[in-house]
């Protein structure tokens, strides 16, 4: 079997164990109305982990996308606040600014050779910066449009709504996969992260890829702070600290090698759903305190980091075996 | 004389950096240097930096050691947090003071042994591996506090915060001394010459027969006591631990002194000192705007500005450029004896 499915299904078979073992103390955990919540309230780190999943791909990381998020919200907020303009006008105008962000970010990893780690870390001051300087406060978002989308859902069979937003992340991860899997410039987001060299001798465009893959991390990272507000109907500066790990992490479950090279879009959503579930659990049981959301996470991160290791150690072994 | 002359070339643009910084603020603010005695201690905005920069210097001390092995170290911050509740629950519980401590620097060691453990036996990318305690330390933490922010009365460990020794605020000894004493180890030593070893080329310094696997664990280690430090120091200076506030960031103020400071995140050569100054120009900067009046939201944007110049003056590009446009670059009178040649 191919080596690069385990993980993959490492991460599947833990996600359905998981959701069994909840299922026999909570029964209700099996309705639609949870598995849709489930989907609504991890809808802005599901669709920010997909962008990150690509960056992670190519052997980068990206940890400008939380406050990327924050920015988009507070931008949001102001932009409806102080001005008559339609929320359609102000997404595109910020869908435009985040992935030109991201852009650029990508130039200077690319012209500059510096480690994505210390350039994205300037973004992310530089984000969360300019949130703050749109406002300190947080700034309601009162719009009939915005009521309009919260409104939105398809009712599923028990009563389970899909919302617009989880609907959205939906649509996302499956566009990443095509967009991964089925065109050149994922192959070339592969082939990158395989090593950037040989990429680059055969014949991928470096400077170009690079900054296309941090662009889609900044688009999908506005993308997010849009479906954030949309959840919050608010801006806030201080809102999704530290949701950059939480996507490494979700990436990092999903089965992607943080060395870059192989992964799956697919395996970043079901990464989510099981931190989503970890948290429902605790919600259900309601005697847990959060805290042991971060640990479950950290022991997961560690497993699986672990499980990556030993694979990359056994086919190594079995390449020098056969040479 | 001549390594005073080669040690003040490493760390002059730091030491610049830092004067301009303190000369901007003190042309602001002309009782910038006022600096006065009261019950016993130095007060004064020259000593506040000194003080406020104590934990970050701390965290560069750990962070330039573990950058010079070509890793890091994003665990620091949760590792405060861990080590500060240790300390607060130690007290709180009639521990008396010495084992308090105790218990809290081993808690920073134990944090560093694992870190050290995955990154040095088990191979893990030492981003990813400290990436682990990074997400699960606060919870770790908030297990220890139970959720509730712990606070303290013990004068002993309050010392350790807002206290003084011959008018010097103590975080500010135990900065210096933290650093004095392991600068000393590693430079007086082989050590130092070892670990930049690691950086440049793991594998060959272990054919080379550099031990490197302790070597790592003990640089992880080190990190992780310096983290302990200030974790104690950020929970006596509030008289609490806060297991979801302490340290957090901090990990990315230290990553940040240790670059502006000159040391290379690929590895190799490294300057303790450099680092401190870099800690200290933060701590300068982040005052400045506090004392200009600026909100301190521009902080943020600041920061990532000097990031920014940080890298352009650093990355291999710019040096290239900077050797096409230098008045007799070394590539330009080599091409010139080779057409001169044949």
């Amino acid at each position: 079997m191919n080596a690069r499915l385990l993980p993959l299904l490492a991460t599947l078979v833990i996600f359905l164990v998981a959701y069994a073992v909840c299922y026999a103390q909570y029964p209700a955990m099996l309705s639609t109305r949870v598995i849709g919540n489930l989907l609504t309230d991890n809808a802005f780190l599901g669709i920010v982990a997909v962008g990150m999943t690509f960056v992670i791909i190519s052997g980068g990381i990206d940890l400008s996308v939380g406050s990327v998020i924050a920015f988009a919200g507070v931008f949001i907020a102001v932009m409806l606040r102080d001005t008559s303009l339609h929320p359609l006008a102000v997404f595109s105008m910020l869908l435009l600014i985040t992935t030109l962000f991201g852009a650029s970010m990508g130039a200077i990893i690319h012209y500059l050779e510096m480690p994505p780690f210390i350039v994205t870390l300037a973004g992310m001051f530089l984000a969360r910066g300019m949130a703050y300087v749109l406002s300190i406060d947080a700034v309601p978002i009162t719009h009939e449009f915005y009521e309009y989308m919260q409104r939105l859902y398809w009712l599923m069979p028990g009563k389970g709504r899909l919302t617009l937003i989880g609907g959205l992340m939906l649509l996302v991860v499956i566009a990443g996969s095509i967009l991964a899997h089925r065109t050149r410039f994922g192959m070339n987001v592969y082939a990158i992260g395989g090593g950037a060299q040989t990429a680059a001798l055969m014949g991928v465009p470096l400077a170009r890829t690079t900054m296309a893959i941090y662009a889609l991390s900044g688009l999908l990272a506005g993308l997010a702070g849009i479906v954030f507000s949309i959840y919050t109907s608010a801006g806030y500066s201080l809102a999704t600290v530290g949701v950059e790990l939480d996507a490494i992490a979700a990436v990092v479950i999903g089965g992607t090698l943080l060395t870059g090279g192989s992964g799956f879009v697919a395996g970043t959503l079901i990464g989510v759903l099981i931190m989503g579930l970890i948290q429902t659990y605790i919600i259900f049981d309601g005697s847990l305190s959060s805290w042991w959301t971060k640990i479950l996470i950290g022991m997961l991160l560690f497993a699986f980091i672990v499980l990556q290791k030993g694979l990359v150690w056994t086919t190594a072994k079995r390449r020098i075996a056969g040479g | 004389m001549n390594g005073l002359m080669l040690f003040m070339r490493r760390i002059w643009p730091q030491l610049l950096t830092l004067a301009v910084i303190v000369g901007l603020i003190s042309i602001m603010f002309p009782g910038f240097f006022q600096i006065s005695i009261a019950n016993g201690r130095l007060y004064g905005s020259p000593i506040d930096i000194l003080n406020r920069g104590a934990p970050v210097a701390l965290l560069a001390i750990g962070m330039t050691l573990v950058i010079a092995t070509r890793g890091i170290d994003l665990s620091v911050g949760a590792v405060m947090a861990i080590c500060g509740a240790v300390a607060a629950w130690g007290i709180t519980e009639g521990y008396g003071l010495f084992a308090t401590l105790a218990m809290a620097l081993a808690a920073g060691l134990a944090c560093g042994l694992w870190n050290g453990v995955l990154v040095a036996i088990l191979g893990i990318q030492p981003i990813v591996a400290t990436l682990i305690l990074m997400v699960a330390g606060r919870g770790i933490a908030q297990l220890i506090t139970e959720g509730a922010i712990l606070t303290f009365n013990h004068e002993g460990l309050i010392f350790f915060g807002s206290g003084s020794v011959f008018t010097i605020p103590t975080p500010v000894i135990i900065g210096v001394l933290t650093g004095a004493i392991i600068t000393l180890i590693v430079r007086r030593s082989a050590l130092g010459m070892l670990i930049e070893a690691i950086g440049i080329n793991l594998r060959a310094s272990t054919l080379a027969g550099v031990n490197t696997r302790v070597l790592l664990i003990a640089v992880y280690m080190t990190s992780g006591l310096c983290a302990a430090l200030a974790g104690i120091i950020a929970a006596a200076d509030i008289r609490g631990a806060d297991a979801n506030n302490a340290g957090l960031w901090l990990e990315l103020d230290a990553i940040l002194a240790v670059v502006i400071g000159g040391t290379s995140l690929l590895g190799g050569r490294f300057s303790l000192i450099a680092s401190l100054i870099g800690a200290l120009i933060i701590q300068a900067v982040n005052t400045g705007i506090l004392l200009s009046g600026f909100p301190p939201e521009f902080n943020l944007i600041i920061k990532a500005v000097i990031i920014l110049i940080i890298l352009v003056l650093q990355s291999p590009t710019m040096r290239t450029v900077a050797v096409f446009f230098s008045k007799d670059p070394v590539g330009a009178s080599d091409k010139e004896k080779e057409t001169v040649a044949p």
